[in-house]
């Protein structure tokens, strides 16, 4: 699957997720500068993690402005992947493709720590590795990470399945010391509706590989660019 | 600019939506506390903005910072804003 990864001044996660989709996984991977109209094709369209326009005004807040997000929107709106990891989460927040928004972390702190996650999906192409309720391991590293939305939002988000990963103790229980950003609901990880757009803060680049300790990551990209629809949607669409 | 133009300057303020807890204006709150300000019953930290247009009139001025506001100055879910005009 052709994969495009979107850098912006302060992109810091990009090589990484480069390394994963092209030498790990062996897709055919670019880079497009945020200054592009154009996704070239691209199938995949991944906004990496960094500090775009160095957090600028609000996380994310001035990459969502920026001109290859009109093409993003497009590509998102007619069902193409789009996965935002970390500040691609917040960017993906930002131009309001995934509801809510974020806060500094309850204890202002940043944080770079690994985190355990559960997750809550297993019909969707990015979680076609995982089974529901898999608890996985995986680094978080940012310092607004603390989601939020209304109450009416957050009830929403959860009546329609759309609560991919959620931080969770070792054990898979939903404890608040395990939800060190103190995320409403400890929500991690978030879809669409169609299921096609995912935004989640932890960084699954940097946990693929046997050689760094932990692949639980692996899976993610690799249903990022599995063939197939696999079951996307389907749940939504039985109301779920 | 000619001299037709009229010269609008909004100050425009964010801050945190008084139901979302905002943890820098708790740690302001604790601080001032720490180093003997008593009797602070609330710390709101935001952003202000000063924005000068060059538009034709009053009505066009504050539809495009209200736009602005909306699009991009604030975030909504977590944001309120309010302007202010001042003069240059």
């Amino acid at each position: 699957m052709k994969c495009g990864i979107v850098v912006f001044p302060g992109s810091n996660c990009d090589h990484d997720v480069y390394h994963v989709l092209s030498h790990v996984l062996e897709q055919e991977t670019a880079f497009l500068w945020h200054q592009e109209t154009s996704l070239e094709g691209c199938e995949l369209v991944v906004l990496p993690g960094g500090f775009s326009y160095g957090d600028y005004l609000r996380a994310g807040s001035m990459a969502a402005h920026s001109p290859i997000m009109a093409a993003v929107r497009r590509h998102a709106e007619a069902g193409g992947r789009v996965l935002g990891i970390c500040n691609g989460f917040q960017m993906l927040l930002e131009t309001g493709l995934l509801p809510g928004a974020m806060r500094r972390n309850r204890d202002l702190r940043f944080l770079s720590v690994d985190v355990h996650l559960r997750v809550e999906r297993d019909d969707l192409v990015y979680c076609s590795d995982y089974r529901r309720g898999d608890v996985l391991r995986m680094p978080i590293a940012h310092a607004e990470g603390n989601y939020v939305d209304t109450e009416e939002a957050l009830d929403e988000l959860e009546r329609r399945g759309q609560v991919v990963f959620r931080y969770v103790d070792a054990a898979g229980r939903l404890e608040p010391a395990a939800n060190l950003n103190g995320s409403e609901r400890a929500i991690a990880g978030i879809c669409n509706g169609g299921g096609n757009v995912l935004g989640l803060m932890p960084h699954p680049e940097r946990c693929a590989e046997e050689m760094l300790g932990n692949r639980d990551g692996l899976g993610l990209l690799a249903g990022a660019v599995a063939a197939g629809g696999g079951r996307v949607g389907s749940l939504a669409a039985a109301g779920g | 600019m000619t001299s037709q133009d009229s010269r609008f300057v909004a100050r425009v303020l964010v801050y945190p939506r008084a139901e979302v807890l905002d943890p820098q204006g708790r740690a302001i709150e604790d601080a001032l506390g720490r180093i003997g300000f008593d009797g602070v019953r609330r710390i709101r930290a935001g952003k202000s903005f000063e924005v000068a247009l060059d538009v034709a009139d009053e009505r066009q001025a504050t539809e495009a910072v209200d736009r602005m506001c909306r699009q991009l100055l604030a975030n909504p879910i977590v944001e309120d804003y309010t302007v202010e005009w001042v003069s240059e």
